[in-house]
Order: structure tokens, then C-alpha cells, then sequence
């Protein structure tokens, strides 16, 4: 009896080293990004406030954070603009370089922006060959991306005579014609029409189904929800969430239901400790589970009153909403709302 | 857009500069018209003794003027003598007669006076002149150096003024164009995209490093230009004007210490002693290092002024004041220093960077190593050099944390604190 208790905590051991052996192996080949208790402290503040996290190839990963949590600055070490206090970075399995990096990744920040004077195919021909690419070579793919774009007759304009979105789509054409291993986009979609945001996107899933991965920094959370598969939120320089969407949604739920009867509702239908009764709107009901019952044992509480179930459906909290409540429940935290720019 | 800026101002500068130099010489010799001037109570001895110039002041002996018409009768102003004992003398007349006018016939009467004097004393005036002439002849005095060379004394002041000048106006000028490029990336906002491929000392020394090779071919380009049009000056003014630039010239020369300034002279007397005078193979490469030197050192400065300033270029004129205020410095210690080149300040002024690349031009066009010796000169290149390393790793500083700070206006004090804590 002994022996065989033994038996079973060593085997349930050995599977935990097992999976989570496995685990760390899977990122080790396939994590492009790995931050280890990255840290940088400003005089007034500490900006970035040891955080580590692993992004792996070919993912979307969305850096979420209220205006000033620390995402610049976050973003700018990782793309070798400022040099990290402590910690280390790992970029594609070896210490980042800052200095021959730099060519792998692109990076399109929130204050962008390119030379007005200039003309758009020399300005996109300049841009190219500071990332390292020759020039028939950068021609050749800023033309393959400029008839993508439809912009193949903007050659020869100047940026000043583009209008807010043309510029954009100039700008995010720039920021991955180098085939960057890793992408990283501050806020792309600002300034764009649904259009040319739908454009912008489809070209971001090819991307991450290349084989590059993308960063993605927002304040915008249906966007995030949209695009992203991983994301962490950062606030006052802390790492505060992390995990993928539906991992952190469930995390997050308030075992919320919306149930619509065929029946007439009388207050002893809804008079049971299983649940409490949130909202009531004529046949519809939002219940909260209490704490040990699961759906079925709701289910079959209304089959056995014989009421008839119409729908029955979880209420998931929307990302925003864990966003907002996360960063208000964060102690001393100065009150962000989310900007929806 | 740019290369049509570029090709204006390279082109524009000479011939603004030219015609400024024309148009100067043409009212020089346009305010040289011949006015007449009437003596009244001649007491005898000026009518004998008072030499009038055709082309510039006459004077005449009429009878019948007097301060009430001589106008009417074309007299520019009349000439009274009032007591002769005192020699006292009042021109009267209805508009000022200039400088060089009074000049002239001051000098006319003096020389009359003289005269008179020597006749007095029965002196005979041809043969004081003879005799002035003779021992201006037998004598000769010329400051020879131990080197051999004899010293002229306005050449190299003209030089060293001039050098003094173009790397002063320079240096604002390409000062304020790499300012004005830095914040153009800044307020651009491609600054962030830039430095995320290359680093931010880069992208700075690439603006500086750019510029500076616009500004050499423009600074060629501009001395080759403007000794062209200087050569082909003669062909441009009209015939007429040049014959009256050669009257001037000949009755200028005609008396010994006559006002020898006046601009069309300096022209033409600069452009006929100025390629054979000047030691060009010590002049042309000392300017073009204490150009490119100066640029480096206050280049960088402007640039970091620039990476601080946000949208309001108002900004700029606060942080750019304790750069401006070196510069205009030296411009006065250069000023000083070309008359004294010895003395204390301009030994200093010509050491120091902030002030060596316009001072050390004035210093230099006296000669090297009669006035300025070896050592100095040299010791001055290298603080220099040094000058321009410091600025340029301070100036990087500023401008790494600078070119990202949107929306924070930056003190001088605030951008002391970056550079202690990089």
C-alpha cells in the first residue's frame, strides 16, 4: 500500500518534469525573444521594472499598458535604443546584439514619421539600405510591396503631398520590406480608414504565417482580441498579465451566464443557491454560478423545474474590461482610462 | 527642393557679394561730382595759392556772390575769410559737403596757407618741392624682417579680416542648417525610425559630416565664383565708370597722402598686389582647417540644440544664445587682435576653441612665424582637434536623449544632468 502510493506521487512527478522539461524545451527553439528581468530606471521613474517574458516565432503578441506603464521604453530596448539597466535579452537563441541585430527586426514607433521633402521610392530605397539591403535587391521588393499597395504611381511624390493614411501604409511598407525577423508595431492602425486597417492586418497574419513574429503595442483592446494569440499587460513598469488570449479571458471570468427561457419566469424559478440573479429582462436572465456548481448543474436544475432553455451562453469578459480592472486594482497607480485613439 | 536651395545660395552668394562690391565702388565714384566752391574776401595769397581738382573741387574767385545768391549762380557753398589773423575760415552752405570734400579743401587750404607762409619768409616754393622730392627720393624706409621679407601692411589685414569674417558667417550658417536638420528629423518623427537601424551618434555625425561637405563646396565654389567676377568686374561696370575709377586713382595718387580708402581703390589695388603678396600656401590650408575645425566644434553644439527643441522653434533662440555668444566673442577679440596680434588677448583668443578658428585667422595673415610662431600655431590646432572631440562626445550625449524627448522642453541645466547620468 505504501509502495504503491509512492508509486503514484513518482509517476505524477515525473510527468510534471516531464511536460514542463518539454515545455522549456519548445521555447528554447522557438522563442525569436526572451527578456530576463529586464530592467530601467529613469531619475523620476522606474520605467521598466524587471520584467521578463518569452515570445515565440511566429506569433502575434500584443504589449498592452496605459499611457506612460513603460511600453516605449520597453520596446526601445528591445530594439537596441537604449541599453537596459539589468537584465538580458535574448534575441533568436543568442545575447542581443544592438548594433547587427538591428537589421532583423523593424520597428514602426508611435511617433513616426519620414522625410517630407523627399521622394517616396528614394525615401522607401534609403530606408532599405540602412537595414542593410543592397540596392537592386531593395528595389526589387519595394516594388513587389508598392504594387501590393497600389502604390506604384506614388513613386516620385513627396510625402508632404500624401494625405494621413498614405502615409501610413508608406510607413508600415518601410518598417517590414527588410523581411525583419521580428516586427514590431506601435499603434499601426492610427490614422487609418477600416479599409486600409483591413489591408494592414491581412498583411500581418501573412506575416506571422511566414514565419515572423509580431509585436504588437495598443491601447486598443478589440483590436488586440482581434489579431493577437499572446499578450501581456504592463502597468507602472510591471509586468501584470501574461498568457494567451483565451487563457487569460477564462482567467478573468466571472462565471457569468446569459439564459433565455420559452417559459413564463416566476420569482421561485430563480429563488436557488446555485446561482444569484444578476439582470432580469422578461425571459432573460444574467445568473452568477456560485462558487462549486458548473454549468450542467444549472441545466439540470431548469430541466428538473421544466423550464424550457432557449440559449444558454458564458459571458466572457472582453479584454478591455480586464484591462480596465487590472489597472485600476493596481496600487498606486495613477487612473488611466484607455485611449481609443 | 533642396538641390534647388543648394544651387540658389551657392550662386546668389557671389554675386550678391559682387554686386555689393560694385555697387559700393559705383556710389563711391558717383558721389565724387565736381562741386564749385566761391571764395570771398580773398586777402590775397589763396587765388595764387589754392589748387583746385576738375573733377571734384573748384574753386573760384567771383566778385559779385555773396552768402544770399551764391546758390543761384551754381556755387555748391562759399568760402569766407572771416579773420585773418586767426586763419579762421567758414564755408557756408545750403547742404553738407561730406566728409571727403571738407577733407580736400582743408587740405588745399592748408596747403595755401603753407605757401603763403613760405613766401612770407621769401622761401621759394619750387624749390622746397624739388627739394622735398630729391630727399623723398634718397630715402627709403621699409620694415624688412629677418626673413627678407618686407612687410605690407594692409594685405594681410584685409586677409585676416576677411578669413575672419567668411568662417564667422560660415559657422552661423552651417550652425543653424545642421540645427535646423536635426530638428526637421525630430519634428518629422523619423528620428525613432532612424535610430532604431542606426545608432543615434551616427545619424548626428552623418548630419554634421553632410553638411560640412555641402559647406566646403560651397565655400570653393563660392571663392572660385567670386575671383571670376571679380576679374570680369571691368567688363560689367560701363566704360565710363571705369574711366572715372582710373581719375579718381590717378588724382589720388597724384597726392602723396591722399585719402587712399576709398573702396574702388581698395578693389583695384587688392586684386593687383593680392596673388603675388600673400603666402596662399599657408593661408588657403590654415582656412580650411580652422573652417572645417570651427564647423566640427560649434556643429555639434547646434545639433544638440536642435535635438532639444519641440514644436515651437522659439525655443531654439534661449539654447542657442551661450553658442551664438563665443562666436560673436571672437569677432570682437578678432577685430582687436588684428591691430595688436601680440598682445595678451588675442595670444588667448587664439588658443582657446571657442575662439581660435576666426581669431587665429587674423593672427596668421600677419605671418607665421614672424608673428605667430610655430609652436602657437600648431598648440592652437590641436586644442582645437581636442575642442571638437570633446564638444562632439558632449553634444552626442545631449542629442541621444534629446531626439526622443517629445513634448518636455529641455533646459541647459536639465541636459547637464543627461551627460553626468549616461
Amino acid at each position: 500500500m505504501q509502495f504503491s502510493l509512492f508509486k503514484i506521487i513518482s509517476r505524477k512527478k515525473a510527468r510534471l518534469i516531464a511536460s514542463t522539461g518539454k515545455f522549456a524545451l519548445k521555447f528554447l527553439i522557438m522563442a525569436i525573444l526572451e527578456l530576463s528581468h529586464l530592467k530601467k530606471y529613469f531619475k523620476e521613474q522606474r520605467a521598466v521594472d524587471d520584467i521578463s517574458l518569452t515570445i515565440g516565432k511566429g506569433s502575434i503578441f500584443g504589449l498592452l499598458g496605459p499611457n506612460g506603464a513603460g511600453k516605449t521604453t520597453l520596446i526601445r530596448m528591445i530594439t537596441g535604443i537604449f541599453y537596459p539597466d539589468e537584465g538580458q535579452i535574448t534575441f533568436d537563441g543568442k545575447k542581443f546584439d544592438p548594433i547587427n541585430d538591428v537589421i532583423h527586426i523593424g520597428y514602426m514607433p508611435e511617433e513616426r514619421g519620414l522625410y517630407k521633402k523627399m521622394k517616396i521610392g528614394e525615401q522607401a530605397m534609403y530606408l532599405a539600405q540602412l537595414k542593410g539591403m543592397k540596392k537592386d535587391e531593395a528595389f526589387k521588393k519595394i516594388k513587389f510591396w508598392f504594387e501590393k499597395f497600389e502604390m506604384q504611381s506614388w513613386w516620385n511624390k513627396k510625402v508632404e503631398d500624401l494625405s494621413k493614411g498614405m502615409s501610413q501604409k508608406l510607413q508600415f511598407v518601410t518598417t517590414v520590406l527588410h523581411e525583419p525577423k521580428l516586427i514590431i508595431l506601435d499603434e499601426p492602425f492610427s490614422g487609418l480608414d477600416p479599409v486600409n486597417s483591413n489591408l494592414i492586418k491581412d498583411e500581418i497574419y501573412k506575416l506571422a504565417q511566414n514565419g515572423s513574429t509580431v509585436i504588437f503595442s495598443t491601447h486598443r483592446m478589440e483590436q488586440v482580441e482581434e489579431i493577437c494569440n499572446h499578450i501581456i499587460l504592463v502597468n507602472k513598469g510591471k509586468k501584470i498579465l501574461d498568457g494567451t488570449v483565451k487563457q487569460v479571458k477564462q482567467d478573468y471570468k466571472e462565471h457569468l451566464f446569459k439564459v433565455n427561457f420559452q417559459n413564463q419566469l416566476t420569482p421561485e424559478h430563480l429563488a436557488i443557491h446555485l446561482f444569484e440573479v444578476k439582470k432580469q429582462k422578461g425571459n432573460e436572465v444574467v445568473l452568477k454560478l456560485h462558487e462549486g456548481f458548473n454549468n450542467n448543474d444549472v441545466l439540470q436544475y431548469f430541466i428538473n423545474k421544466g423550464l424550457m432553455v432557449e440559449s444558454f451562453n458564458e459571458i466572457l469578459p472582453s479584454l478591455n474590461e480586464i484591462f480596465i480592472k487590472l489597472v485600476e486594482d493596481t496600487p498606486l497607480t495613477r487612473q488611466f482610462s484607455p485611449v481609443t485613439a | 527642393m533642396r538641390n534647388k536651395t543648394f544651387l540658389l545660395s551657392t550662386f546668389l552668394f557671389p554675386i550678391v557679394i559682387v554686386l555689393f562690391i560694385a555697387g559700393a565702388t559705383f556710389l563711391a565714384i558717383k558721389s565724387k561730382n565736381k562741386s564749385k566752391i566761391a571764395v570771398i574776401n580773398d586777402p590775397g595769397y589763396l587765388q595764387k595759392n589754392l589748387e583746385s581738382d576738375s573733377s571734384f573741387v573748384i574753386f573760384e574767385f567771383p566778385k559779385d556772390v555773396t552768402s544770399a545768391n551764391y546758390e543761384e549762380k551754381g556755387y555748391a557753398g562759399i568760402l569766407k575769410v572771416n579773420d585773418t589773423a586767426s586763419k579762421k575760415y567758414v564755408i557756408e552752405s545750403k547742404k553738407s559737403l561730406g566728409i571727403e570734400r571738407m577733407d580736400f579743401i582743408e587740405r588745399q587750404m592748408t596747403k595755401a596757407v603753407e605757401y603763403n607762409m613760405l613766401q612770407e619768409k621769401s622761401i621759394d616754393r619750387t624749390l622746397l618741392d624739388s627739394i622735398n622730392k630729391a630727399s623723398k627720393e634718397a630715402v627709403q624706409v621699409t620694415n624688412e624682417l629677418e626673413t627678407g621679407k618686407e612687410v605690407n601692411n594692409k594685405l594681410p589685414y584685409i586677409i585676416g579680416f576677411g578669413c575672419g569674417i567668411i568662417i564667422y558667417i560660415t559657422m552661423f550658417i552651417f550652425g543653424a542648417m545642421v540645427m535646423r536638420g536635426v530638428m526637421e528629423e525630430k519634428m518629422n518623427r523619423i528620428a525613432e525610425v532612424i535610430v532604431s537601424s542606426v545608432k543615434p551618434f551616427q545619424l548626428m555625425m552623418g548630419k554634421i559630416i553632410g553638411i560640412a561637405a555641402v559647406g566646403l563646396t560651397q565655400l570653393l565654389l563660392w571663392i572660385v565664383f567670386i575671383m571670376v567676377l571679380v576679374n570680369l568686374l571691368p567688363l560689367i561696370i560701363s566704360p565710363d565708370t571705369l574711366q572715372q575709377v582710373q581719375d579718381v586713382q590717378q588724382s589720388q595718387q597724384a597726392l602723396p597722402g591722399g585719402p587712399n580708402n576709398t573702396l574702388a581703390l581698395k578693389v583695384v589695388s587688392a586684386t593687383d598686389s593680392f596673388v603675388n603678396d600673400v603666402n596662399w600656401w599657408l593661408i588657403i590650408p590654415c582656412f580650411l582647417f580652422y573652417f572645417l575645425g570651427g564647423y566640427l566644434f560649434y556643429a555639434a553644439l547646434f545639433a544638440s540644440v536642435g535635438s532639444v527643441i519641440n514644436e515651437d522653434p522659439q525655443e531654439a533662440q534661449s539654447l542657442m544664445l551661450p553658442i551664438m555668444m563665443p562666436i560673436i566673442f571672437a569677432f570682437i577679440i578678432l577685430s582687436t587682435s588684428i591691430e595688436n596680434p601680440d598682445s595678451q588677448m588675442a595670444f588667448w583668443g587664439s588658443m582657446i576653441p571657442f575662439t581660435s578658428p576666426i581669431v587665429m585667422m587674423g593672427r596668421i595673415a600677419k605671418g607665421v612665424p614672424e608673428v605667430v610662431p610655430w609652436w602657437q600655431l600648431f598648440l592652437s590646432m590641436a586644442l582645437l582637434i581636442g575642442g571638437f572631440i570633446f564638444t562632439t562626445w558632449f553634444a552626442g550625449k545631449i542629442y541621444r536623449t534629446g531626439i526622443l524627448l517629445y513634448g518636455k522642453k529641455a533646459s541647459w541645466k536639465e541636459m547637464i544632468k543627461w551627460i553626468r547620468r549616461s
